[in-house]
């Protein structure tokens, strides 16, 4: 009984608990300074160091090339210090889509591209299933060998490639002694060479979001669609699949948008035949001294690459929404 | 449940039947994972039509038993057979034998719809059949308004209902269902408990569940198999384990108890004497043999226990002690009574009257007693 009655005396007094509450909320929604730091400064960040250099690129490739510093012109002028003249030159723009050898440069990097990423996600699934499959103490150290090469420069890696690929290089050497060549293959400046070297070198950009989204896989599916009659190859098929298709997206951009910008790869594994677009801009820009070409060739390359993004992300959130 | 008392009565059910053919028989099936042996020589025989219960605690080996039954692993040793085929080596996707899943494993890429329909889609049935036994299905769950939501999209039980359907999508001879009300509330336990034993006298499949609570397996099944460390302890009817635990381990397990040391010292008639401690002297209904000196566990259910004065039947066994708490529950209390320094006695009494007017207090003395027929002798 004497309980009870405590109970409800409790139950009877909750406002100021309540009051409280409502007032720190109020206090906290207008009484932040830190709040707005750490909004601003991600903004800031971005708008120096992605933003600026953008608009700065992009006044370069509407102006025209002359032999001075800068290389390029100015856009505004002053005429007779009285009237600003503006002079936008979109003939940039106008050479890099009509000319043939940079429509084809576009074009081969995105084939090199989307070969790349499909080379990547044909190893990198299986990788990344294997160590988000394996026992958990063997996880980690198999992440380590995925993360090792990171260790050393990128552009040593890819030297050490012709090292290898060269005409009297290790992979030649080793075929031969074998016995399974008579005469080494050309491989070394060949498009081979290429996809060998991109797909090394973006290979642990596909196998890491591919693990971080297969090692939330609940294997209770997996048991389930067994049970229900699947075998093993179509379970995958069925389940394992389409749930980690927000892991194939993820890395297959990571690979994809920079191996259509790359540039040291088939610069020093290419043959003269590898036109790329990152092949082009150096040209452009160091060869040529012709910086709003560059620019514009930059530009057109962003777009290319930023529309793509953009559906998958919209596609990608459509599917969230729906689940 | 009162209709399978009512089939126990009228005809033999088929556990007590000699001739009848077991629908699932395990034989001396062993399951080691390296130094740990989660199972341990088990041998179990179900019968068609039963809801078989698997109760025990965690880590007993019940789930690694329902496992191997639906193909999800394989005995180090033994075999299992369902509807008379050997199938310790058929591969889980080729038994005729489905699972609800504890957490449930609905594909959270697909639709109610497309869920149930999966393991109908793996059979290659045609179309339009699919179409209807989904249908079917839903409307026996009643989920057939959730048919396009998305598992996220459900309550905790509708996903259960969901579960359920997808697991009996396919007809299978035997329907395993591990810890099948394990993630509902309490009430909403309750009455799923009855509306699944409904169901499973309605389509007639076999059902084998795990579950750890007792009540649950009393509410629904046919028989129980109690297991203890990778071991079966006892297997009967939800009745029969509760009146005549076969060890102390069952006894507990189920319900509470009042366990009384002893050692046999004489017999009258049908009855034996037990010399306890604290010269407490207990007769017990016992037709098994036992030698003087025996030492012995009587066990004795709370709700068995009355207050001295009333009922007191010639031969009845009576202990005397001091109440030293009480709980109300409502509809009962129950009563703990030190006995001896070293014993409390629990006494359930119905409240069959307003608890105002109740006597028994704190510290008060009180004699219990309990008819020799309301108590189990344990040799175990």
């Amino acid at each position: 009984m004497t309980q009870t009655a405590a109970g409800e005396g409790e139950v009877g007094f909750p406002a100021p608990i309540h009051g409280d509450r409502r007032l720190r909320r109020w206090l906290g929604s207008r009484w932040q300074p830190g709040r707005w730091v750490n909004i601003g400064l991600p903004y800031f960040w971005l708008l120096l160091f992605f933003f600026l250099p953008f608009v700065i690129v992009f006044q370069i490739s509407l102006a025209e090339p002359q032999i001075a510093q800068p290389p390029y012109t100015a856009l505004t002028e002053w005429v007779d210090e009285a009237v600003l003249q503006v002079r936008l030159n979109l003939g940039n723009y106008a050479l890099v889509v009509e000319d043939e050898l940079y429509r084809a440069a576009f074009l081969n990097s995105l084939w090199v591209g989307l070969v790349s990423t499909l080379g990547c996600l044909l190893i990198g699934y299986p990788m990344a299933y294997a160590i988000a499959t394996a026992p958990e103490r063997w996880r980690v150290p198999l992440l380590m060998m995925i993360i090792l090469p990171f260790w050393t420069s990128f552009l040593i890696r890819v030297y050490a490639w012709i090292g290898i690929l060269k005409g009297n290089g290790l992979l030649n050497n080793f075929l031969l002694a074998l016995g399974l060549i008579d005469e080494p293959l050309t491989i070394l400046h060949t498009q081979t060479a290429v996809y060998i070297g991109v797909v090394y070198s973006y290979l642990p950009f596909m196998v890491l979001p591919l693990y971080a989204n297969l090692s939330r896989l609940d294997m209770t599916l997996l048991e389930a669609a067994a049970d229900l009659g699947c075998r093993p190859w179509r379970a995958f098929l069925r389940v394992t699949l389409p749930l980690s298709l927000p892991g194939i997206l993820a890395g297959s951009l990571l690979v994809f948008i920079p191996v259509v910008g790359e540039f040291v790869i088939p610069d020093l594994l290419g043959g003269p035949d590898s036109l790329m677009v990152g092949r082009m801009l150096w040209t452009e820009f160091f060869s040529n001294k012709d910086w709003p070409l560059a620019s514009a060739l930059a530009l057109v390359l962003l777009a290319l690459l930023v529309v793509p993004f953009v559906a998958l992300q919209r596609w990608q959130s459509r599917l969230e929404e729906e689940r | 449940m009162a209709s399978h008392d009512a089939n126990d009565q009228s005809s033999l059910a088929a556990w007590q039947d000699p001739t009848a053919k077991p629908y699932v028989r395990i034989a001396g099936v062993s399951r080691h994972f390296g130094e740990v042996h989660a199972l341990n020589d088990v041998s179990l025989d179900i019968y068609q039509g039963e809801f078989f219960s698997l109760l025990g605690g965690s880590g007993c080996g019940k789930s690694t038993l329902l496992r191997l039954l639906a193909g999800l692993d394989t005995p180090t040793k033994g075999r299992i057979w369902i509807d008379g085929v050997d199938v310790t080596d058929i591969p889980a996707y080729r038994r005729p034998v489905n699972m609800m899943f504890q957490s449930y494993a609905l594909f959270p890429h697909m639709s109610v719809e497309a869920n149930v329909e999966f393991g109908l889609r793996q059979e290659k049935m045609p179309k339009a059949e699919r179409g209807e036994r989904v249908s079917e299905m839903l409307d026996l769950l009643h989920i057939g308004d959730l048919r396009k939501r998305r598992p996220d999209q459900l309550s905790g039980g509708q996903r259960q209902r969901v579960a359920l359907a997808r697991s009996l999508a396919k007809h299978p001879k035997l329907l395993l269902l591990d810890e099948p009300l394990g993630a509902l509330d309490k009430k909403l336990r309750t009455h799923t408990q009855f509306e699944l034993v409904k169901l499973q006298e309605r389509i007639g499949i076999t059902f084998v569940t795990v579950t750890h609570d007792q009540e649950e397996a009393m509410t629904m099944s046919s028989r129980i198999a109690v297991m203890d460390a990778g071991q079966i302890i006892q297997v009967d009817t939800p009745g029969a384990i509760y009146e005549y635990p076969n060890s102390r381990m069952v006894a507990s397990f189920i319900g509470s108890v009042n366990l009384f040391e002893g050692k046999v010292f004489g017999r009258e008639d049908n009855d034996i004497l037990i010399a306890g401690d604290d010269y407490l002297v207990m007769r017990l209904r016992c037709l098994q043999p036992l030698s003087l000196g025996t030492p012995v566990t009587v066990a004795v259910r709370p709700e068995k226990m009355r207050l001295c004065p009333e009922c007191q039947g010639p031969g009845d066994n009576r202990v005397t002690g001091r109440v030293e708490d009480i709980a109300y529950l409502g509809n009962v209390s129950i009563f703990h009574v030190r006995v001896s320094p070293s014993q409390v006695v629990t006494m359930t009494l119905a409240n069959m009257q307003p608890r105002t007017e109740q006597m028994l207090t704190w510290d008060q003395e009180v004699t219990m007693t309990w008819s020799p027929v309301c108590g189990v002798v344990l040799t175990e």
